[in-house]
């Protein structure tokens, strides 16, 4: 399977020609040249799926980790070695369908979104780079060509969100996301070196083999402030998760990322780049699960509560992107906290196939949500609810594929949703009933959260659009790969999963619990049916809970005052007192000990130049007399 | 005979004689003809040990005649720097070459 290589190579040339021959082409050409080859690589990917899942993947009833392409980069000692390559195994297959099916999508839409924007060009190059980025962060062998991928991600995300770059609020966005991402990308690489000093590798393979049997003992013993060493390399790997994936605290710059072009917004911040960390958990599963239990416990509870937290946040925006950014947020904790319940093993492991399974339902239909809100946008000009409502009327394509997205979300049968959800709660339900019961709760809070942003855009009021400015339904580039991404929301839910994707990698059988089935789809339908009473007309009511809620409410609708808290921590605890020693320090210490250098030199340099006088017979004659001296001096001393 | 004594006297007059105009005089025509005296102090010492100390041999006589022809070879092409000087300043004073250090 060595044309899987192709898969990294196409986006990462279309870079290089769209990104430095681009402004050279017509911006149809470029767009053009972009999307075919995604479908190609969309096309190798689908094609390393299916070889893979039917023909070489499974031997002896377990799939099997391939390595078609590997070659080593850097030596560092005997053992450890930084290598780059492909490793395919359920997981990585998984994501590379995903990815390339959904950045195809995006790259669709974006010739009909992006139309006429000055920057076509750069627009379709940067989103080959962050493709490539992304893909060769899933097909990672080793976890340092992970962190070298997961790094270029956040680059292009960089620059993504940063697309309208004239613009101060996307420019604040777009460095809020490189910061808080690298912030906490400095725990993952702290991680990944403790993980290395002591297991001398960093291959995956190697680390997962034997129930992580390499990282046990090679750490055994070892403890720092009461914790266990691999404690402390797995909750800071888990922290450059964490970051990516927008789990509280550092879930910030995320809702902000909307800044960038709404298709960027679908393909990097709701489908794909933020489930990384999702990923980088999923693939060091054994490791957690094995060397630190106690880490997946505590992602366990960070996910709830992260799940808990946007989904409240979500309730109260009025930015439909930002409903949306919330609402990923809330989702992707989910799967965090489906890996963090999990068991390892067979039937056990449902927590792990759960996540992946959510992480491959959600992508799909948030993309879904992210395009429809985009087409909106498209029409109205606006991101705001107050500007929308009544426009089932002038975009049925949008409003119909909308609403299945939305059925989805909520979890309602048969929509995928519906399946990954379930089995996230009954992997749940079978570990702790805290976490059971707010999940459960946050399933319903979805449903409502994701029908009032239904209502508000496509029914809510009677609103009459300006004869000059009726909202249009889109066109056909935008309204395909909703139809596309619709039929996927619908569909991709009857996947048996549980055959593909497991914990120990060897296929199981899951079954609908009803119970924990009927309590979803119960919370689904009451959530829906709270939304339809509160907004499918306009009501008052809607303001007088906002007004009885009072500071709860309020303290929602600021998100909890959470950027303002971090604003605090960096200006008058991280500036005033690291920042500014450091600085001083700089200038006066290093920069002064440089300029005093300097000073010396050319004080006395002034104060010999004055023999350098030009006159030929003042040269000799000290030439003359050194001579006489030094002969002096040999002669007689 | 002549002893070696004298020749060394003559030499080491003429060398520091040569020194002298060589510091001393402002005309570039007079700095190179002290400069020849220089020269030609050292070849008299040459021949003049050589012909005392290893009489049956020659390498100092054949020292002698080739700083005898890279004195003229000098010689011209420091005259055809004292013409240049001359065209580009007007004038041959040592003094006043010292467009160089700038």
């Amino acid at each position: 399977m060595e044309y899987s290589l192709f898969i990294l190579i196409v986006p990462f040339f279309l870079f290089l020609v769209l990104g430095l021959l681009g402004m050279k082409m017509k911006p149809k050409a470029a767009g053009i040249i972009g999307t075919a080859g995604m479908g190609l690589c969309a096309i190798c990917a689908s094609a390393v799926a299916y070889q893979y899942f039917f023909q070489t993947g499974m031997v002896g009833e377990e799939w099997q980790h391939l390595v078609p392409v590997n070659f080593e980069w850097l030596r560092f000692t005997e053992s450890l070695h930084i290598d780059l390559g492909i490793l395919l195994d359920p997981i990585s297959v998984m994501m590379l369908v995903v990815i390339t099916t959904v950045s195809l999508m995006v790259h669709i839409y974006s010739l009909g979104y992006m139309h006429g924007e000055t920057g076509f060009q750069r627009y379709y190059a940067l989103l080959s780079l962050f493709s490539f980025s992304m893909l060769g962060l899933v097909v990672a062998t080793n976890i340092f060509q992970m962190y070298i991928f997961w790094e270029l991600v956040g680059v292009s995300s960089y620059s993504l969100i940063g697309f309208y770059y004239t613009k101060p609020s996307a420019v604040a966005a777009s460095k809020k996301a490189f910061i808080v991402t690298r912030f906490a990308d400095l725990g993952f690489l702290i991680g990944i070196l403790l993980l290395s000093f002591y297991t001398k590798t960093f291959d995956f393979g190697l680390l997962t083999a034997d129930n992580a049997g390499l990282v046990t003992t090679s750490m055994a013993g070892g403890t720092f402030m009461g914790l266990s060493i691999a404690t402390w390399a797995l909750a800071l790997i888990f922290m450059g998760g964490a970051g990516k994936s927008a789990m509280f605290p550092l879930h910030i710059w995320l809702p902000d990322a909307m800044e960038g072009p709404t298709p960027v917004s679908a393909l990097i911040h709701a489908a794909t780049m933020v489930v990384a960390g999702v990923f980088l958990v999923a693939r060091l599963f054994p490791v957690y699960f094995f060397a630190a239990p106690d880490v997946l416990t505590l992602i366990a509870y960070v996910g709830t509560f992260t799940a808990l937290f946007a989904a409240i946040i979500a309730i109260t925006q009025t930015d439909i992107k930002r409903v949306l950014a919330f609402s990923t947020i809330s989702q992707i904790a989910y799967m965090m906290v489906a890996l963090g319940v999990s068991d390892y093993g067979g039937h056990d492991g449902l927590g792990y196939m759960a996540s992946m399974f959510h992480l491959v339902t959600h992508a799909f239909f948030k993309a879904l949500l992210f395009l429809g809100a985009g087409s909106v946008i498209h029409a109205v000009h606006s991101n705001e609810m107050s500007q929308m409502g009544n426009l089932r009327r002038y975009m049925p394509v949008t409003n119909i594929t909308f609403a299945i997205a939305c059925l989805a979300i909520a979890g309602i049968w048969p929509f995928s949703g519906f399946f990954s959800k379930d089995e996230i709660l009954a992997a749940a339900f079978h570990s702790n009933p805290l976490i059971f019961w707010t999940l459960w709760a946050i399933a319903g809070l979805t449903a409502f959260y994701m029908w009032r942003l239904y209502y508000c855009i496509f029914w809510n009021s009677n609103k009459e659009y300006n004869e000059h400015h009726k909202p249009h339904e889109s066109p056909l580039t935008m309204a395909v790969p909703l139809i596309i991404l619709a039929i996927f929301s619908i569909f991709s839910g009857f996947i048996p999963f549980a055959g593909f994707i497991s914990s120990d990698n060897v296929p199981f059988h899951t079954h609908i619990d009803l119970t924990v089935a009927s309590l979803s789809i119960g919370a689904g339908v009451a959530g829906i049916a709270a939304a339809t009473v509160l907004y499918l007309k306009k009501s008052d009511w809607t303001a007088e809970i906002a007004q009885s809620l009072g500071g709860l409410y309020r303290a929602a609708l600021h998100k909890f005052y959470l950027d303002e808290i971090w604003m605090w921590v960096t200006q008058s605890v991280v500036f005033r007192y690291i920042c500014i020693p450091i600085a001083w320090f700089d200038r006066h210490i290093i920069d002064g000990a440089m300029n005093g250098l300097a000073w010396a030199t050319h004080r006395s340099a002034g104060s010999v130049k004055g023999l350098q006088s030009g006159q030929v017979q003042f040269y000799a004659w000290v030439f003359v007399a050194g001579s006489i001296l030094i002969a002096v001096l040999v002669l007689f001393f | 005979m002549i002893r070696l004594e004298y020749y060394l006297i003559i030499s080491t007059l003429m060398f520091f004689i040569g020194i002298f105009g060589f510091i001393t005089r402002k005309n570039m025509i007079a700095i190179l003809i002290s400069l020849e005296l220089v020269l030609n102090a050292v070849e008299i010492n040459f021949a003049a040990f050589n012909r005392f100390l290893y009489p049956n041999q020659l390498e100092g006589m054949f020292f002698t005649l080739f700083g005898i022809a890279i004195t003229a070879a000098e010689t011209a092409v420091a005259l055809a720097i004292i013409i240049n000087a001359y065209r580009s300043i007007g004038n041959i004073n040592i003094n006043n070459i010292n467009k160089m250090k700038n």
